[in-house]
């Protein structure tokens, strides 16, 4: 929906669209922005990794002969006296889901050149993200404090912490670059950087609203492996 | 399609889709928690939840990330290196069987 238009290049749509990009001249994805098009292949590497994570995960608990640690009974959080299975997860992915929307408006709103709403939105998601991150760092400290470690947990079988901090651990760590990045796109948007078409830092790329579409793309993604995660490691 | 013929007007889709999908995101998600609130076991537990996760991941590739309207080289980019992950997951299936028939045949029932 970004991609600029190429001089005398008219792109088809559906499948002889594709077989004009793969069968294309030079470069694949024509009119496509290099930064969207490479972090989408980033995208597909970090999701190899993810999948390596979890498919070990699979691994490890499926030939275990010892019984596996019940997560809704070592995730549950006490509420007024009474414990409730995953809230504090639960709470989490509602805020992920929420920064996930935010941004979602916030890359609509870029590509409407609606400055002031876009920065607003982005910093929203940043606060979620950072709300997460918060949370997931009580939920550490908690475990910790319970006794689980990499090498031994009192629930059940040794492998469920080294699997519980790795996994939730790289995961921690997209959603706290995101959250970095978020901070400079609300400050680099709220000053209209994307406006002026100002030069980024690292880069001699001229500033352009795509850049928060790339960014969003990112979000989503972190977004998307907590679905994952969520899925095996906190319901299964 | 009738999407594809707004954005090349527009470039940008209206807010109500957003707002449907975030909405629709938060019930899956609600829908997923209430799976184990009232601890579904077996078999129902487990297609509940893969149910769930596809539903909740396909939207958010989908609209958040603007899979569906992206051109077809990029989708089948994007989703084709998703069957050896696939792959992946029997391969590693057989393994843990293995490796549980093993455990039990030398560690419990002695060798």
């Amino acid at each position: 929906m970004s991609d600029p238009k190429i001089e005398g290049y008219v792109f088809k749509p559906g499948f002889s669209g594709m077989a004009q990009d793969t069968g294309s001249d030079q470069t694949m994805f024509k009119g496509v922005h290099w930064g969207k098009a490479m972090m989408w292949i980033f995208l597909l590497s970090d999701t190899f990794i993810f999948s390596c994570f979890l498919i070990s995960y699979m691994k490890g608990r499926g030939s275990t002969l010892v019984e596996w640690p019940n997560p809704s009974e070592v995730f549950a959080l006490d509420a007024f006296g009474v414990p409730v299975p995953l809230l504090l997860i639960a709470i989490m992915t509602f805020v992920l889901i929420t920064s996930s929307g935010t941004m979602a408006l916030a890359v609509k709103y870029g590509y409407e050149k609606n400055r002031k709403m876009c920065a607003w939105l982005i910093l929203a998601t940043a606060i979620g993200g950072l709300t997460f991150v918060g949370m997931q760092a009580f939920e550490w400290s908690k475990l910790i404090h319970e006794g689980v470690r990499p090498w031994e947990n009192p629930f059940g079988a040794k492998q469920f912490g080294s699997f519980f901090f790795m996994i939730t651990g790289f995961h921690g760590t997209h959603v706290s670059i995101g959250v970095i990045f978020l901070f400079i796109y609300a400050y680099k948007t709220f000053a209209g950087h994307y406006d002026e078409k100002k030069r980024g830092w690292f880069t001699t790329m001229k500033g352009d609203y795509v850049e928060i579409e790339i960014l969003g793309l990112y979000w989503h993604f972190v977004d998307l492996v907590w679905v994952f995660i969520f899925a095996f490691f906190y319901l299964w | 399609m009738e999407e594809t013929k707004k954005q090349e007007q527009t470039t940008t889709h209206k807010i109500g889709i957003y707002l449907w999908i975030w909405g629709l995101l938060f019930v899956l998600s609600f829908f997923s928690y209430m799976v184990d609130w009232y601890q579904f076991q077996g078999l129902l537990r487990w297609s509940l939840i893969l149910l769930f996760m596809f539903l909740k991941a396909g939207l958010i590739m989908a609209f958040f990330m603007h899979l569906f309207w992206e051109r077809y080289a990029l989708v089948n980019v994007l989703l084709w290196p998703m069957t050896a992950i696939a792959c992946f997951i029997f391969l590693m299936v057989a393994e843990f069987e293995y490796t549980v028939f093993t455990r039990i045949f030398y560690f419990v029932a002695g060798g």
